[in-house]
């Protein structure tokens, strides 16, 4: 019986090794949020911080790369983007695609 | 999912039968719902409460906060400068126990790592498996001469954290004579927000210049140089307010004089008008009652960047502006550290190890004027071999200012609010 017990133990933390309660492109992208606002919903100010919820994911994946190659012009986000990778950008851009 | 005994103990090592270990205990003896206390609702406190109940809808979270309300520290240079008022600081708590937190308004006074437990001035003793410190900084005004004294007598200011002294340092500049001296002391470096004074100098030469434009600023900055964005305050100042800021670099202000209104360094004595002299800073005292505020200085907290525990003492977390770190102290990251604590958490209650490679951003803006400013923005990602977060480069900061940021600098302040408290 212990022995069952240490085996389920097991079975259970070897699982939770790839399984994470929040995964990493949420995590991620949670960081984008305390600037885009909560859910990825801007406030309404005049010339704001755009909203990000449910934007389509290529597009969000275009953006940041472009933000990064200089391509598009941008305030902040060139030097946050510089920071992530590609694949990095299709994690966070897949969750924020999600957001309703 | 099949598994040998012989296979076990070679696929988990230390580290897992660790993480069992913790998350057994997390669970309680009687499997029970698990408790993380959070002390501390600003920035980092209720961004940690309120993510720990996103991501772990099974823990029970109880913040504790002695204040009633939320008042920003960011922006609340602008109310200094006259540009707004404390209103546009203040926030209620209302919308967190929406998410299931349970508030407590009360001052916690001890922390019993061994039994787990914190005990409140209101006489509450509660429980934890996870402990979440948030207190930001403690302002050491016993390390500048006469500065109590002073402080008591209200002749003199830091305005470190924003609440009554925002309000009073803004009256004091009212009522100052158009042609007087406004002395500010800068710490040297660690201290929270590395570019506020530098902000508060610019929007209080701002005031100065549209309604007492022969007034002057002196600048006593402990360190040698402007610390943070320094192209942008100094394209600011030679633009807008030529000869009106009088900066002194390597020079600390190590003494205040209430009664004769004059603010000391090593080498002179310098009569204000008004006084707004800055402390260094440490861990605020919640730290030091947890045994955390352990670093080589004895300041600030060590932490292992990828849970935000103590280095110290197990099963306490520490957030914000306490951590030791060569991250900025803003509220941002206070917010950003709060999300990575969370996931955490959530990963060590459950018996799991944390996301391994955790990457962080910091944004922040400042004013310049009543209508620009400029930002610096940096990643900082999770380094394994160094145990600590790495700038991977590309970030940096606006060498001037512009409209532009200056209605970000807004927007961001709305979203940030909202984020942390909505």
């Amino acid at each position: 019986m212990h022995k069952m017990l240490i085996l389920a133990a097991a079975s259970a933390a070897l699982l939770g090794a790839n399984a994470f309660a929040v995964e990493r492109g949420e995590l991620l992208a949670s960081t984008c949020l305390s600037c885009h606002g909560p859910d990825g919903h801007s406030t309404k100010v005049q010339g704001a911080v755009p909203s990000l919820a449910g934007l389509e994911k290529g597009y969000l994946v275009k953006s940041l790369q472009e933000f990064k190659a200089g391509t598009r012009a941008s305030s902040v986000m060139k030097r946050l983007a510089s920071g992530y990778t590609d694949e990095e950008y299709a994690l966070m851009a897949d969750y924020l695609s999600k957001l309703k | 999912m099949s598994i040998t005994r012989r296979d076990f103990l070679k696929v988990s090592g230390m580290g897992a039968a660790s993480a069992l270990i913790a998350g057994c205990a997390g669970m309680g003896a009687s499997g029970a719902k698990p408790k993380v206390v959070v002390v501390g609702a600003g920035y980092g406190g209720a961004t940690c409460a309120k993510y720990l109940r996103k991501w772990g809808p099974h823990i029970e979270v109880t913040l504790i906060e002695p204040n009633d309300k939320f008042v920003s520290c960011p922006r609340s240079n602008l109310v200094i400068g006259g540009l707004r008022n404390m209103d546009y600081l203040t926030h209620g708590y209302d919308n967190l126990p929406k998410h299931g937190i349970r508030m407590v308004k009360d001052t916690v006074v001890a922390i019993d790592p061994g039994k787990r437990t914190v005990t409140t001035k209101g006489g509450t003793t509660l429980g934890y498996d996870r402990l979440v410190l948030a207190p930001g900084i403690d302002v050491r005004t016993d390390t500048v001469k006469g500065f109590q004294e002073a402080e008591a007598a209200g002749k003199v200011v830091h305005a470190w954290k924003a609440g009554a002294q925002t309000a009073l340092l803004r009256k004091q500049l009212e009522a100052m004579p158009d042609g007087g001296v406004f002395v500010i002391g800068i710490p040297g470096t660690p201290y929270r927000c590395p570019p506020g004074p530098y902000e508060r100098i610019s929007l209080v030469a701002n005031y100065f210049k549209q309604a007492k434009p022969k007034s002057k600023i002196i600048v006593l900055d402990s360190n040698a140089d402007i610390v943070s964005k320094k192209p942008l305050f100094t394209w600011a100042w030679n633009s807008f307010y030529p000869g009106m800021i009088d900066y002194r670099g390597s020079s600390a202000a190590t003494g205040v004089d209430g009664s004769r209104m004059v603010v000391s360094t090593e080498f002179d004595d310098i009569k204000a008008d008004v006084m707004n002299v800055v402390p260094r800073q440490r861990a605020g005292e919640l730290c030091a009652l947890a045994g955390v505020r352990n670093d080589s200085t004895g300041n600030w907290c060590a932490v292992d960047f990828i849970s935000f525990e103590s280095t110290a003492v197990p099963f306490v977390h520490i957030i914000g502006d306490s951590v030791a770190a060569a991250l900025p102290k803003s509220g941002h990251m206070a917010t950003n550290q709060a999300k990575i604590c969370a996931a955490a958490i959530v990963e060590l209650l459950a018996g799991r190890k944390p996301e391994a490679a955790p990457v962080i951003a910091n944004t922040c803006y400042s004013d310049t004027s009543a209508t620009t400013g400029g930002h610096v923005a940096n990643v900082y990602r999770y380094n394994a071999e160094k145990k600590t977060y790495v700038d991977p480069g590309g970030g940096g900061a606006t060498p001037q200012g512009d409209e532009l940021n200056h209605t970000y600098a807004e927007s961001w302040a709305q979203n940030i609010w909202a984020e942390v408290l909505s």
